[in-house]
């Protein structure tokens, strides 16, 4: 049914059940929002999005109050801007003036909320709080100073991750956003998804940066300095110099890159192929010899810690492959400085990621050999944009250029890791080769495509029938895992993404990211796919050369050392 | 896991999230506080993350997250005692015993906590020691008193 109401003395057409934040957002009006969430239960705590309401004594809240019919709403009255503007002006009374200097100095909400609501001079002085930096985790920095209590990140870390990692903490002026016993993230249960950073409206969170390092160890020559990107890179990073979502650019970056100084360049995507050819091995391998099922991917270093706290007793189901960075990690200080005549400690390796679960994977002790760290550096999505603009470079001037030989060259297979659904989709079609000898007559999955939290499919393989599940956000996992634990057991593999939607909507992506650009980023890869005449990981040529040449058969003794790893019980705090 | 926790969280079988604070309330009565340990016990009992739990344990005044000395010391701040002088008494304790309100002193004799009423305004102003009640506390009467518990001590 439809419901009439006026808004600024315009009749607009609401729906039954719409909010009046809905109504608004339909007819393409606005106010501000600080505390709401898209998807999530308003709560109406930041009183940001007040109107008037005729007939209503008080202001209220747009996010969470139901159209009724015939409803009359003034959404910028100067009783409601004044409204926003005290509440903005209360926000600043005990906010850093560090601006300049901050994170997030041009992408802060409370920033913009200030220029939009014209606040000129600090009308209201409070209290400095004097909270120290939390710099214990290693991927997330968070500054409580900062933090206006809009709880986003708390939200997050509940409903969508099922961690609760963080929580207010106190009361009144005294209450702030902590882990519990106020220990610390590094000790906390938190899993480093950065989810929280995506939220966070101003520079509360951040990511450990490593940018300062990895700029020193260019300026070394004595370092051979390696960089590799993530799948999900090249269709999200561009929008930050002004290209639309979802635009690949990989050979933009490539040369991005070299004229940072690095020197070799390396597509992850190749060691995503890498992945798919040891975990589709330990699929068949687990359903021909009767080995733990249902198997569950381990890409993501967020799903691995959350699995290592929360499911002692799936562990053994977990994949024990690397993820693609980590296998790239060891076969670069491996393989690639045995062609190249270099020894593994006089190279820097440095991954690019649209994540900071990946800061953390790459100091774990597991990922080493020889005391040589796999990976040496991990830069997010938002740092690289940050090093392309150190260096002065104007993407849009430069030529594409390809990556280097002989770990830069992929299959479409590898490139669909970035989205959620793509690492069970480049599984199925290797595991149904190993299975049944032949090609897929259909590369395309549908089934596991798209922005769902969870997917399912029954996808043949020759006589078999296998059962797959495709989850992100860790609170679908959570649920997905309890249905197991209960004793349903048609599904075989399973993929689990901390992050909505997978890596294009990681945790180390630009601020700002919204459905819109996850969508097209999407599209992108699944477009790529389209396009490219290697869909397969096994067809990779270089992926062939490099067990001829290398590694021997997926799950030898080689790719047992350097691409397998195992997991631990982590206790939950 | 603590014995005394354990016996707690049998009377809740099958208890929800409302049990929450009844339980917590339990725990400290036999505790003195809430450790650590007994919170992640309470949140497996309920299947409640820990960090929700210190939220909510954080946002009361009745609960405390230090072991407390062998004796506690409640200041009382309420109206009464305030226009009495309590806040000198607060100063001078926190002197003497080199605590602040919340704390346990390194040797665990004293802890301190502040109290907004404990209904003796006639008596005011006031601070009770392990229930005992001291009326009409000045600083110099406050020394003798603390001096009183350490010699028991002695």
């Amino acid at each position: 049914m439809n419901l009439n109401i006026e808004v600024n003395n315009n009749i607009l057409e609401a729906r039954q059940g719409d909010t009046i934040l809905d109504a608004l957002n339909r007819h393409g009006m606005s106010v501000p929002t600080l505390c709401h969430m898209k998807g999530l239960i308003p709560t109406g705590s930041c009183r940001m999005c007040v109107v008037e309401v005729e007939g209503r004594r008080n202001l209220v809240p747009a996010c969470s109050e139901p159209i009724t019919d015939g409803m009359r709403i003034k959404t910028h009255s100067n009783r409601v801007v004044e409204s926003r503007k005290t509440i903005v002006e209360l926000l600043l009374s005990n906010h850093p003036d560090d601006c300049l200097y901050c994170e997030r100095n041009g992408s802060c909400e409370l920033q913009n909320l200030a220029e939009d609501l014209n606040v000129r001079e600090r009308r209201i002085s409070g209290n400095k709080n004097n909270y120290k930096l939390d710099v214990s985790s290693a991927s997330i920095v968070r500054d409580p100073a900062k933090c206006i209590l809009c709880g986003r990140c708390v939200r997050v870390c509940e409903e969508i991750e099922g961690v609760s990692a963080i929580d207010f903490v106190g009361r009144g002026s005294k209450t702030l956003i902590n882990t519990s016993f106020n220990h610390g993230l590094n000790l906390s249960t938190c899993v480093n998804c950065g989810q929280c950073i995506m939220v966070c409206p101003t520079g509360a969170l951040k990511e450990k940066p490593h940018i300062t390092e990895i700029k020193d160890t260019l300026g070394n020559p004595k370092k051979t300095v390696v960089v590799q990107y993530a799948p999900s890179i090249t269709v999200s990073f561009a929008e930050e110099f002004g290209m639309k979502p979802g635009q690949n650019v990989i050979g933009l970056l490539n040369a991005a890159l070299r004229r940072i100084g690095f020197d070799y360049v390396f597509d992850t995507s190749f060691s995503a192929d890498l992945t798919i050819m040891e975990e589709a091995s330990e699929l068949v391998h687990r359903i021909t010899n009767g080995g733990t099922l249902p198997m569950i991917t381990s890409c993501c270093p967020g799903w691995v810690k959350y699995a290592e706290e929360f499911g002692h007793d799936i562990l053994p189901n977990l994949s024990s492959c690397k993820s693609p960075q980590q296998m790239m990690g060891a076969i670069i200080k491996s393989y690639f400085a045995q062609v190249e005549g270099i020894a593994p400690e006089d190279i820097y390796s440095v991954s690019i990621m649209p994540c900071t679960a990946k800061k953390f994977e790459q100091q774990r002790e597991e990922m080493t050999q020889n005391g040589i760290s796999d990976v040496d550096a991990v830069l997010t999505t938002r740092e690289l944009v940050r090093l392309i603009r150190l260096f002065g470079i104007d993407i849009n001037k430069l030529e594409p250029e390809i990556a280097d030989s002989p770990l830069g060259t992929r299959s479409s297979a590898g490139k669909i890791f970035g989205a959620s659904g793509g690492v069970m989709e480049a599984a199925i079609r290797t595991a149904h080769f190993l299975i049944t000898g032949k090609e897929m007559v259909k590369f395309q999955v549908r089934a596991v495509r798209g922005l769902e939290g969870r997917k399912e499919a029954r996808v043949k393989v020759g006589d078999l029938e296998v059962g797959v599940a495709v989850v992100s956000g860790l609170k679908n996992a959570s649920v997905l895992l309890d249905e197991i634990r209960n004793g349903r057991s048609d599904i075989h593999f399973i993929e689990v993404m901390a992050c909505p939607g997978g890596c294009i909507n990681g945790g180390g992506q630009p601020i700002g990211t919204d459905e819109e650009a996850v969508k097209a980023r999407m599209a992108s890869l699944y477009d790529i796919d389209e396009k490219d005449a290697i869909k397969v990981s096994h067809k990779n040529p270089y992926i062939v050369e490099l067990y001829d040449k290398f590694l021997g058969k997926p799950l030898g003794h080689k790719s047992h050392q350097l691409l397998h790893t195992h997991y631990q019980k982590r206790e939950v705090h | 896991m603590s014995e005394a926790v354990k016996e707690i969280l049998k009377q809740y079988p099958g208890a929800g999230h409302d049990s929450l604070i009844p339980i917590l309330q339990q725990v400290q009565d036999k505790m003195g506080y809430l450790s650590e340990e007994s919170v992640i016990e309470v949140g497996k009992h309920l299947n409640m993350p820990a960090s929700k739990i210190f939220g909510v344990a954080t946002f009361y005044n009745q609960f405390r997250f230090t072991q407390p000395g062998k004796y506690h010391i409640q200041v009382c701040r309420g109206t009464a005692c305030h226009v009495l002088g309590s806040a000198t008494v607060l100063d001078e304790l926190e002197k003497l015993l080199k605590i602040k309100s919340g704390q346990t002193s390194r040797d665990k004799m004293f802890s301190m906590e502040v109290v907004a009423c404990i209904g003796a305004c006639g008596l005011a102003p006031v601070i009770s020691i392990n229930g005992e009640f001291h009326a009409k506390v000045t600083t110099e009467s406050l020394k003798n008193i603390i001096e009183n518990y350490r010699n028991r001590e002695a």
